[in-house]
């Protein structure tokens, strides 16, 4: 069959199991969305700038494990995917963008909206491909899928000349083995390694899971539950990992890092051995990397071999599939106790439970973002998903809301991209339309892509928007009043009345300042099942995300929130 | 503590991968002292050979990266294995009727040969590795070198450190480089 390259996108979407393209179009692309309308099996959502259209596809992507696709034109269109791509590429999700280019004929000399953008993308792929041939298109189509998806996801460009997609060709899907001698996704765990790690593991006598999105990649949620128990290993979290392990286990430890909970960094700190699975010691995580955890001997299992010895030199360095590893691992394990561990932890989460703000009797009456996130919690039963922006609020999503396999966070962690929540919501409800989601911002990172409310009421999908107003942009005003004094310069912030904005969007919104008026309000927004609906949530403006572990403080020197009294006039201890 | 790393990669040869693997060296900044690319004995596969100026950290750092690469096959850090290093040079020196014996005296020494004579100068040919290299180029200074280009270096393990051990699994690659080439 004689197919034209735009047609040929479309058919190998399709049998890559494609029904939802983001995009917007312009001149270059035009071909392809010209025969769009002959593909009803594809549903393509006009989204209101290129950069909602990749974290729609990320987010989509996060919530299904499907591969998402984002589509715009060349030039402007394709340089404003480059935010998303680069927050897909830090977070591992796979996303596939395609984009049109200028014809083949003019590539190089400045033509009209032409953007050297497979130069431009190249650090912040997995892949990209610039198709020069249309008898080139399904190969590479097809190879574009079977990167983002295998081994460690990540984002692949497909950069489209327009004469290549009105060129025709015969048109075959490829269906024999994809060939790339230089790309291994899934290594092979040496034998000989893991009966070494399994030797280091029955002589610990403190040891901690640091469990990662890995867990959850790999399907080894069961494994590790299974390692955890047998061998009475605490877990601790990291932010992209929240949901991989139960979080009212006595094990969890919630989530490590420079907001994790004491009781996480201390065990890793105190720690004779680390257990590293699908995670890479990124440096919100470690702390200073001289002092970080110095008495552990450490095992690292990660699909990614790059990451092994990467930031933390590891005994014994694993590159596998988890799952795989953890069932060879727990093969021959017999159950070890850990008892004397397990109580030196207890103190150090009842230590945390004193300095918790929701067991305070707090003196003012402002609302505190805690307060909402937890109760968003209790009245979801944690059946929701949680999709958050950057800043304070989404520190205390992750601190207040216990996540799990099916509802797990999706947040940019990696590249901490403000203006992601609210179209990597729209993404994942659409992927998940049968599912509760909520979408967690800031006042400021709201702003920024804000525009996707249009795309969210064109499209009538059902997502809840918590909007948490601090009046801010908190998380850098909490750096100022840490560590800079106090000058809050350029971090105050006006905003519009955030309801009437969404009432001239045809969103319904209420306004929510008291802790009492949240059950109300966050029913309304369950029962309204037509679309999009808004809670605007004024609190305390000088909030602060506790603890704190400083930019490149050693792990254990935590600002801690502190005793008796919301804190926030009172001394900050150490 | 700064050294110098010789790293051998077989890559696909396709467009853009020079492009992707010297980006590796410029994303931290490190400066790529010398490197070779050309065709192996397959068409499908070229063979790089590239000389870091840095330290193990950095070199670590840049086989990590590009193993990372979809169309790198292979990577290997030659420090700590046998290997034999070889470098080529046209040195165009200025040669006087009086002082062209002397320079050919020291062509000689290095295994140099002369491979264009003009009325006032010569050109050059040398080939060894680096030292040698510099060597003779010290030695010519002094007459006067108008200019001098060098092939950079490429290197290959000893005996049975061997990079290419994919050759096997090779046959299919070729098919389609014959396809890309046909379409
Ligand atoms: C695109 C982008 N620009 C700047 C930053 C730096 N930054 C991190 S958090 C933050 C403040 C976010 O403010 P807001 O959205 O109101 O959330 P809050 O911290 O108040 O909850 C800023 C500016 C960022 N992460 N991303
Ligand atoms: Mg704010």
């Amino acid at each position: 069959m004689e197919l034209s390259g735009a047609e040929i996108v479309w058919e190998c979407l399709i049998r890559e199991g494609v029904d939802l393209v983001f995009g917007y179009p312009g001149g270059a692309i035009l071909p392809t969305y010209d025969t769009l309308s002959s593909y009803p099996q594809i549903h393509h959502v006009l989204t209101r700038h290129e950069q909602g259209a990749a974290h729609m596809a990320d987010g989509y992507a996060r919530a299904t494990g499907r591969v998402g696709v984002a589509m715009a034109t060349s030039g402007p269109g394709a340089t404003n995917l480059v935010t998303g791509l680069a927050t897909a590429m830090l977070d591992s999700s796979p996303v596939v963008c395609i984009t049109g280019q200028v014809p083949t004929s003019v590539i190089g000399h400045n033509a009209f909206q032409e953007a050297d953008i497979t130069g431009v993308t190249l650090p912040i792929t997995k892949h990209n491909y610039l198709v020069t041939s249309v008898e080139e298109l399904a190969f590479s189509i097809r190879e574009a899928f079977y990167i983002a998806r295998s081994g460690r996801p990540g984002p692949v460009l497909i950069d489209l000349p327009k004469d290549v997609q009105t060129a025709r060709t015969e048109f075959h899907y490829p269906t024999d083995e994809i060939r790339l001698p230089g790309y291994q996704p899934v290594p092979t765990a040496p034998e000989e390694k893991i009966n070494r790690a399994r030797t280091l593991i029955r002589s610990a006598e403190r040891p901690v899971i640091l469990a990662g999105r890995g867990v959850l990649l790999s399907g080894a949620v069961a494994e590790l539950r299974e390692f955890a128990e047998r061998t009475e290993t605490p877990v601790g979290l990291t932010l992209l990992g929240k949901g991989c392990f139960p979080e009212d286990h006595p094990l969890c430890l919630g989530m490590m890092g420079m907001h994790g909970t004491g009781e996480a960094n201390h065990t890793v700190q105190e720690a004779d051995l680390l257990l590293a699975f699908g995670m890479r010691f990124d440096d919100r995580v470690t702390g200073n990397l001289a002092t970080y955890a110095p008495k552990a001997r450490k095992i690292h299992i990660d699909i990614d071999p790059s990451e092994i010895d990467k930031n933390v030199e590891v005994e014994v360095g694993i590159a596998g599939d988890l799952r795989q590893t953890l069932t060879d691992l727990l093969a021959g394990l017999e159950p070890i106790e850990h008892g004397d561990w397990i109580k030196r932890i207890t103190r150090w989460r009842d230590e945390s439970e004193e300095r918790e703000l929701l067991n305070q009797v707090l003196t003012s009456p402002q609302l505190k973002a805690a307060e909402v996130v937890h109760d968003l919690w209790t009245l979801t039963g944690g059946n929701a998903i949680t999709v958050t922006d950057v800043g304070q609020h989404q520190m205390w999503v992750a601190q207040y809301y216990a996540h799990s396999p099916e509802h797990a966070l999706i947040t940019s962690g990696g590249m901490g991209t403000m203006g992601f929540g609210l179209p990597g919501g729209i993404g994942a409800a659409m992927g998940r339309p049968g599912d509760e989601v909520w979408v967690v911002v800031g006042d400021g990172g709201f702003q920024m892509t804000l525009a996707e409310l249009a795309t969210a009421v064109q499209e009538q999908v059902k997502v809840n928007i918590a909007l948490i107003n601090n009046g801010y942009l908190g998380m850098v005003r909490q750096w100022q009043e840490l560590f800079y004094e106090k000058r809050y310069n350029a971090t105050p912030m006006v905003s519009p009345d955030f309801c009437a904005l969404a009432a001239a969007y045809g969103i319904p919104a209420v306004r929510v300042s008291e802790r009492s008026q949240i059950e109300a309000a966050v029913r309304r927004a369950q029962d309204h099942t037509a679309g999009p609906f808004l809670i605007e949530f004024v609190v305390e403006q000088h909030d602060v995300v506790f603890p704190m572990v400083p930019a490149g403080s050693d792990l254990h020197d935590m600002i801690r929130r502190p005793i008796n009294g919301p804190g926030r006039e009172k001394e900050i201890q150490s | 503590m700064t050294n110098r790393y010789a790293i051998t990669a077989l890559v696909e040869n396709r467009p853009g991968v020079l492009n992707r693997v010297v980006s590796i060296f410029r994303r931290p900044g490190l400066n790529l002292d010398s490197l070779t690319v050309g065709r192996t004995d397959r068409p499908e596969v070229s063979r790089m050979t590239m000389v870091l100026e840095g330290t193990n950290a950095d070199a670590q750092h840049v086989k990590r990266e590009l193993n990372r690469l979809i169309h790198v096959i292979t990577v290997e850090d030659m420090n700590g294995t046998p290997y034999v290093t070889r470098d080529l040079a046209l040195i165009k020196v200025r040669a006087t009727p009086e002082t062209k014996s002397e320079i050919l005296q020291m062509c000689g020494h290095y295994r140099a040969r002369v491979v264009d004579a003009a009325e006032s100068s010569i050109v050059i040919e040398v080939v060894g590795e680096e030292p040698e290299i510099e060597g003779l180029a010290g030695l010519l200074k002094p007459f006067g070198i108008i200019e001098m280009v060098r092939a950079g270096v490429v290197a290959m393990g000893r005996a049975e450190n061997i990079l290419d051990t994919h050759r096997e699994r090779s046959s299919w690659a070729l098919q389609r480089f014959a396809l890309e080439k046909a379409s």
